[in-house]
């Protein structure tokens, strides 16, 4: 099973959890990514993130596909989110099974990786005193 | 050449709108599109990069635009 969702409603660590027990699964990896309260030491108040959502479900499915043929995944759950976000939320869970951890652990770490570098989906961090669309300049 | 702009995220703050029709009619490729946009906004050139979408995949700089074509501009992602 894969279930690819991106939400402006917060994220639920169980609901995605409870997609991918499997009783083929002996290994069930989660990746829970959260606003962190500082960025190189400067306050952030509140993230923005906004999506190119058909295209972004396209590319968060096409890593779904290859983590379930590399590492033989038995269910792939990646929900993100958007809109604002306050310190703490959860902006994305990755949840992966398959029958040995190694691989599970692997996948997920792949899942986190690829997601940050091809997925259409931007986060604005705003702070005390202005605002910066991250990682957008050199 | 007709196509339809569209933009996220910083790029959206470049072109200071999300959407925009255009005509243009030096523009065959995506490449072609992208110096288009580097010479009017040239703000896009202090990006660390960026991209163009048409029909939701990325493409290359040699991929030949449709009239009527959405062309959707990526700055760098930065979600998780």
């Amino acid at each position: 099973m894969i279930d690819i969702q991106i939400k402006a409603d917060p994220l639920d660590v169980e609901i995605s959890y409870r997609q991918v027990v499997d009783a083929a699964a002996g290994g069930n990896v989660q990746f829970i990514g959260t606003v962190r309260d500082q960025t190189k030491g400067k306050k952030v108040m509140r993230l923005e993130f906004e999506a190119y959502e058909p295209m972004a479900i396209k590319e968060m499915t096409k890593i779904a596909h290859y983590i379930t043929e590399k590492w033989s995944a038995i269910h792939v759950s990646i929900h993100h989110r958007v809109g604002t976000l306050k310190i703490e939320d959860i902006a994305v869970i990755i949840s992966i099974s398959t029958p040995h951890r190694q691989a599970a652990f692997e996948a997920c770490q792949y899942a986190i990786d690829t997601l940050k570098e091809t997925v259409p989906i931007w986060k604005k961090e705003v702070f005390e005193d202005g605002e910066v669309w991250v990682a957008a300049h050199p | 050449m007709k196509l339809r702009i569209s933009a996220y995220g910083i790029a959206r703050d470049i072109m200071n709108g999300s959407s925009t029709d255009m005509d243009l009619t030096e523009v065959k490729s995506t490449g072609d599109l992208k110096n288009y946009l580097i010479d009017t906004y040239p703000a896009f050139k202090d990006l660390l990069s960026f991209s163009l979408a048409v029909h939701e995949e990325y493409r290359e700089d040699d991929y030949l635009l449709n009239d009527g074509d959405e062309v959707v501009i990526i700055p760098p992602v930065s979600g998780g």
